[in-house]
């Protein structure tokens, strides 16, 4: 227990002092997670609309398949990209391994199955009521699509902000193609997982608070902004 | 016959089995589009189906469904379903929606969906979130938005059937002006009074067969089939 | 608000959504700029010491450019440079330093620094390791099969440690040699748990906070030198290598004064790095 009070009151004293390197950290993380996620969500939202509305020859394959990437561990994906990444890989001339960019990326394959599958579900789910209807006034199913995302935008938020969870909470592959380089690519999963591996818990503990506290408060102003539209909205 | 009308239309033999159930079975109908049809019947008759395979939703499992011409579903109809999906925008947006579909330009379209609103007294309304609207203000939305698109045919499942007896009426005098303007109408109701006033003639489901198709005021005076006539003494359900 | 959903049209949002991106991102890719910085491929036994925290700042004021260390075992240390990831190596296991520089993948090996291995176990000794001899130490664990943790990675701890079974002619093998296949620092967490004995080198060990109840309990054999060299990245492989900026590092280092600054990283007050440069180097 006494690794856990500890913790929390380093964790305040980190947050109150404005310590600049963990600034830095939180920082860079915020940047990255949101912008994987969101390019996550960009293909993937209208990739799992297009799933759930379509009919096509193997689209049943299709949809097993995108179900097992969820499986896909984070460590192959960082492995992979490592080696499409490196200087010595088909991809090396970009320079982009050890840098955010790679780290974004990566995340962003990671994210991608979660958002794609859980959008098709909402998607599939919905075109049950508004199929009939959207047919009767003349939208094609590839038309469908984007009245289909805008129309559940509620849900889909929560789904972009499983997928905002998935990035932020991601080590494995960012440690890989990141390098964890201080001040370039320390993000709050890698700086924990290195002050764990010092032995330094109670700091780990608290650096893993200031995510948690992070987290939570993306999702608290998600909910608020839902709340809101749902009211608006219906 | 205004120009372009796909009528008449032509429904021979049709069957439709849905979930292993014969829900309409061997359907004959000609219509040339100028009387106003009220299909009535008991629950499970057909009705709603008829209206989904006529308009386009459903495939026949036999018998075809045949416009005038090519016999391909013309693209300007319009349906109004008993529970009609409205997105999560505001009425106005919901009519413009139906505009766009149909290819009118962004610049007419504000001053249609408008206009269609005020047909079906909804005029206050434009703005607010369509879904939270009243059952009977989500009725006649999905009408406005219905006719916005000028149909030559409209299908309406139950038009009055959530509405308060002032909304019914309002519901009522909208149809009457639907039809002036030259929209042919095909209608399901269970409110006997509404199919007297509004229709020219009845078409008759019993158990998926068409039992019976008669001018309007004649069927309710004095039907010819024996399952009408028990319908309308017992009302069944 | 009436006004932004209407904005906000399918087609619309995507603009939007690229704008937003191109914001976002536009930091996050520009952390690339060629010149201001090399790579350096270290072990993790340097980092966590906390070496490098304090030596890039007084590398940036000496050489004006960025220090970016990727810390991970020597052996994917060196493969990084293999791969042509890395600038510079500076690396602690001159027996694979030698093969990557007859490999034709090093150029210009120089000693750096110093610092030693020590034996850490449990407090009470079980095995009576303790004393100032590493190879009598080991056979004493092997015989008393007390549970001891390797790193089992490839790095020149790991290497070390291999060295000195092979030294004590005993081949570690059995329920009481348990190899975690990680770095120092988590190997320490684990012998700390474990109340097991375990090879570190002394940096490591002096910023190490989970100690539970391990001490240092075998030091000072001539044997457990642990010699630390720095390479450039052979520019003959490695068209792309910054071999201009990672000379001035791999020189700085080695000059008096990246020397002085290495020797003035104390925790506790103990020095943990001894420089060793040879002059003229």
């Amino acid at each position: 227990m006494n690794d856990f009070a500890e913790s929390l009151r380093l964790a305040f004293h980190l947050a109150a002092t404005g310590d600049a390197e963990l600034r830095g950290i939180v920082w860079l993380s915020l940047r990255v997670s949101l912008a994987s996620a969101a390019i996550a969500c960009a293909v993937a939202l209208p990739v799992g609309a297009l799933v759930a509305v379509g009919d096509f020859p193997g689209r049943r394959g299709l949809i097993v398949g995108l179900n097992a990437l969820l499986g896909l561990p984070s460590v192959v994906v960082g492995l992979v990209f490592y080696l499409l990444l490196s200087r010595a890989g088909p991809l090396g001339s970009l320079g982009i391994l050890f840098t955010p960019m790679a780290i974004v990326i990566a995340q962003a394959f990671l994210v991608m199955p979660l958002v794609a599958a859980l959008s098709r579900q909402f998607v599939e789910d919905a075109w049950l009521e508004y199929r009939e209807q959207l047919k009767s006034l003349g939208v094609s199913r590839l038309r469908a699509v984007p009245t289909l995302l805008w129309d559940l935008r509620l849900s889909l938020a929560t789904v972009a902000l499983a997928g905002l969870g998935r990035a932020a909470s991601e080590v494995g592959a960012v440690m890989i193609v990141g390098g964890n380089i201080a001040g370039v690519t320390r993000v709050m999963t890698t700086a924990i997982a290195l002050e764990t591996s010092k032995g330094d818990l109670p700091l780990a503990l608290a650096l893993g608070t200031i995510l948690l506290a992070l987290v939570l408060s993306l999702n608290g102003a998600a909910y608020a902004l839902r709340e809101w539209s749902a009211r608006r909205y219906g | 016959m205004a120009k372009g009308r796909p009528f008449p239309l032509e429904a021979r033999g049709v069957c439709v089995v849905l979930g292993g159930h014969a829900a309409l079975d061997r359907v004959d109908l000609h219509w040339d589009g100028d009387s106003r049809i009220a299909v009535l019947g008991a629950n499970g008759a057909g009705k709603t189906v008829l209206l989904r395979t006529l308009h386009g939703l459903l495939e026949p499992t036999a018998g075809e469904v045949h416009w005038s011409g090519s016999g391909a579903r013309p693209a300007d109809q319009a349906m109004v379903f008993q529970r009609p999906v409205l997105l999560r925008r505001s009425a106005l947006a919901n009519v413009e929606y139906a505009l766009s579909m149909r290819g009118v330009a962004r610049a007419a379209r504000r001053a249609r969906a408008r206009a269609a609103l005020g047909d079906v007294g909804l005029d206050g309304v434009a703005q607010r979130p369509a879904r939270v609207l009243s059952g009977g203000e989500q009725q006649r939305l999905a009408i406005a938005r219905a006719w916005a698109v000028r149909p030559s045919v409209l299908f309406l499942d139950e038009p009055s059937a959530s509405l308060d007896p002032v909304a019914a009426a309002e519901v009522e005098r909208v149809m009457g002006e639907i039809h002036q303007a030259g929209t042919a109408l095909l209608f399901t109701t269970h409110h006997l009074g509404f199919a007297r006033r509004a229709a020219d003639e009845v078409v008759f489901l019993h158990a998926g067969r068409l039992a019976e198709r008669t001018p309007a005021d004649r069927f309710f005076k004095a039907p010819r089939s024996r399952e009408a006539e028990t319908f309308l003494q017992g009302e069944l359900p | 608000m009436r006004s932004i959903a209407r904005i906000i049209r399918p087609l619309d949002a995507t603009a939007l959504a690229a704008a937003a991106l191109a914001i976002l991102l536009a930091p996050v890719a520009n952390g690339a700029r060629a010149e201001d910085f090399i790579t350096v491929a270290s072990t993790t036994s340097t980092e966590q010491s906390g070496l490098f925290k304090y030596l890039r700042p007084e590398a940036k004021k000496a050489l004006g450019f960025e220090i970016h260390v990727v810390a991970v075992g020597t052996g994917q240390a060196l493969d990084m440079g293999r791969r042509c990831d890395a600038d510079v190596e500076f690396v602690h296991d001159k027996v694979a330093e030698q093969k990557f520089l007859d490999e034709g993948y090093g150029v210009n090996r120089r000693d750096v620094m110093y610092n030693d291995f020590v034996v850490v176990g449990p407090r009470g000794d079980p095995a009576h390791a303790k004393g100032h001899d590493v190879i009598a130490a080991l056979n004493a664990i092997a015989q008393a099969e007390a549970p001891f943790a390797s790193r089992g990675d490839r790095s020149g701890t790991d290497a070390a440690e291999k060295r000195y079974w092979k030294a004590a002619g005993v081949e570690p093998r059995g329920a009481w040699y348990r190899e975690t296949g990680s770095g120092m620092g988590p190997t320490l967490n684990t012998a700390s748990a474990m109340n097991a004995y375990a090879l570190t080198d002394r940096g490591t060990w002096l910023s190490f906070r989970n100690r539970g109840e391990l001490e240092v309990l075998v030091e000072g054999d001539k044997r457990l030198f642990n010699q630390y060299g720095v390479m450039l990245v052979n520019p003959a492989k490695c068209p792309q290598v910054k071999e201009g900026l990672g000379r001035k590092f791999a020189d700085w280092l080695v000059s008096p004064q990246g020397q002085q600054t290495i020797a003035g990283y104390k925790i506790g007050g103990q020095q943990l790095f001894f420089p060793d440069a040879k002059p003229g180097a």
